[in-house]
């Protein structure tokens, strides 16, 4: 899906999951790895506050990532 | 009962020439001619060659809708059982033409086609899973093995025997899996497969893995203080009481929902419906799947320039790649139509 969107609308596509490998097999260029299966953008561990942070440092990637020029499929940790 | 069988063809293999006489308009003869005389020896007391359909291979390249149409009709007017179309070897516009009027044929007239073709002619990967498609040589020196594999087929479709696998049948598997006992359990089979691989001989998977496509990266966003982001999610979450009744598992749909009035997802908005993972924390805070309340706060803030007023979800889990990929191709016309700019996806 993530593939299918960038090709067909020309856009930066950037997907926040968990399973880092299963992005790269089907496809997606800018990959930013999410914090567990279930809840790949939260940490319920955390109190909320925590949470939000946790969600927002990785959102704050994803807006890198689709800032950054890349020439193949590309993994952002930081 | 004698089953009525028609054949399809090309100028070239109906004697009118070669490429000279490709632009041919489709016409019919009531007789079996060029390779159908062969067919019709091979099929014996089983069924008749009750006409030929022969269109030029550029004509109906050119003229698509207009080929298949007046083929259709010209191999309907015989009242056929079954349509042999071809053999076209490593032809082309020749294994399109046959691919395109056995799958218009076998989805109008509700009959089924044969062709052939081989492993590298684009008719096979176009139309394999619409029609039987057995395997050939690359030229027509390998006429009299397609023939007869062709007949064999044909033979035992309009006896209604049962076939086995593609595999073993010759042809190009058609993406249908059939369920049967084997006589020895999965284990074993599994384990002497990778014995086999082991020690370097040749074995066959049971269950291909698709093969997925790869596509340069596009451009980055320039002015992310003027970009609109859309939020797409294969997490599952959906507006509480999932009103596109969207699957649990092997989604064949997705959802769009309007968010322009929403700054947060909560249990009482939205929920998860997702069958691959537990969803009891997405419940808790369907943000922490689909992230709209810090890509609210963060649009408030002016990080980047707007978020898209809908979002667009599914469940990934057991769904097929072809739905997948289709999804993502509706998606992506439509937020390219709208000037998105980029796209977060998440998936669980």
């Amino acid at each position: 899906m993530a593939r299918e969107i960038e090709n067909t609308a020309g856009i930066p596509v950037v997907q926040i999951a968990t399973i880092v490998p299963i992005m790269l097999t089907v496809g997606a260029n800018r990959i930013v790895p999410g914090v567990a299966i279930p809840h790949p953008v939260g940490d319920p561990s955390r109190d909320a506050e925590g949470d939000r942070a946790v969600r927002r440092e990785l959102l704050e990637r994803a807006l890198r990532a689709i800032q950054t020029p890349v020439e193949e499929q590309t993994i952002f940790t930081s | 009962m004698t089953r009525r069988v028609v054949c399809y063809i090309n100028q070239f293999f109906a004697g009118m020439g070669g490429e000279e006489q490709a632009h041919v308009p489709p016409s019919a003869r009531p007789e079996a001619v060029g390779p159908a005389m062969q067919i019709q020896s091979l099929l014996g007391e089983e069924a008749v060659v009750v006409g030929t359909v022969i269109c030029g291979d550029s004509y109906y390249g050119e003229h698509l809708e207009e080929a298949r149409a007046e083929c259709v009709r010209l191999i309907g007017e015989f009242k056929p059982d079954l349509l042999v179309a071809g053999p076209a070897f490593n032809a082309g516009r020749y294994g399109v033409a046959c691919g395109d009027i056995c799958s218009a044929v076998t989805g109008t007239l509700r009959i089924p086609s044969i062709t052939g073709m081989y492993k590298e002619n684009p008719g096979v990967e176009l139309y394999s899973p619409k029609t039987f498609i057995v395997k050939t040589s690359d030229s027509a020196r390998g006429m009299k093995d397609a023939l007869g594999a062709i007949s064999a087929l044909a033979v035992k479709i309009l006896k209604g025997t049962p076939l086995g696998a593609a595999e073993d049948e010759g042809y190009f598997p058609r993406g249908i899996r059939k369920n049967f006992f084997h006589e020895t359990n999965g284990a074993k089979r599994a384990v002497d497969m990778l014995l086999r691989k082991l020690a370097g001989e040749p074995f066959s998977t049971e269950y291909e893995m698709p093969v997925f496509r790869r596509i340069p990266p596009a451009e980055p966003v320039k002015d992310l203080k003027n970009a609109t982001i859309a939020l797409v999610s294969s997490g599952g979450i959906v507006p509480r009481g999932n009103p596109d009744h969207i699957r649990v598992s092997s989604a064949e749909s997705y959802g769009v929902y309007d968010i322009s009035r929403l700054d947060d997802l909560t249990p009482e908005n939205f929920e998860s419906i997702h069958g691959g993972y537990d969803r009891v924390w997405a419940n808790e805070d369907p943000d922490r799947v689909l992230p709209l309340d810090i890509m609210r706060e963060m649009e408030r803030e002016g990080v980047f320039g707007k978020l898209y007023d809908h979002v667009f979800t599914t469940t990934g889990t057991g769904t097929a790649v072809a739905h997948a990929e289709r999804f993502g191709q509706e998606i992506g016309e439509r937020l390219k139509k709208d000037g998105v700019d980029a796209v977060i996806l998440t998936s669980t």
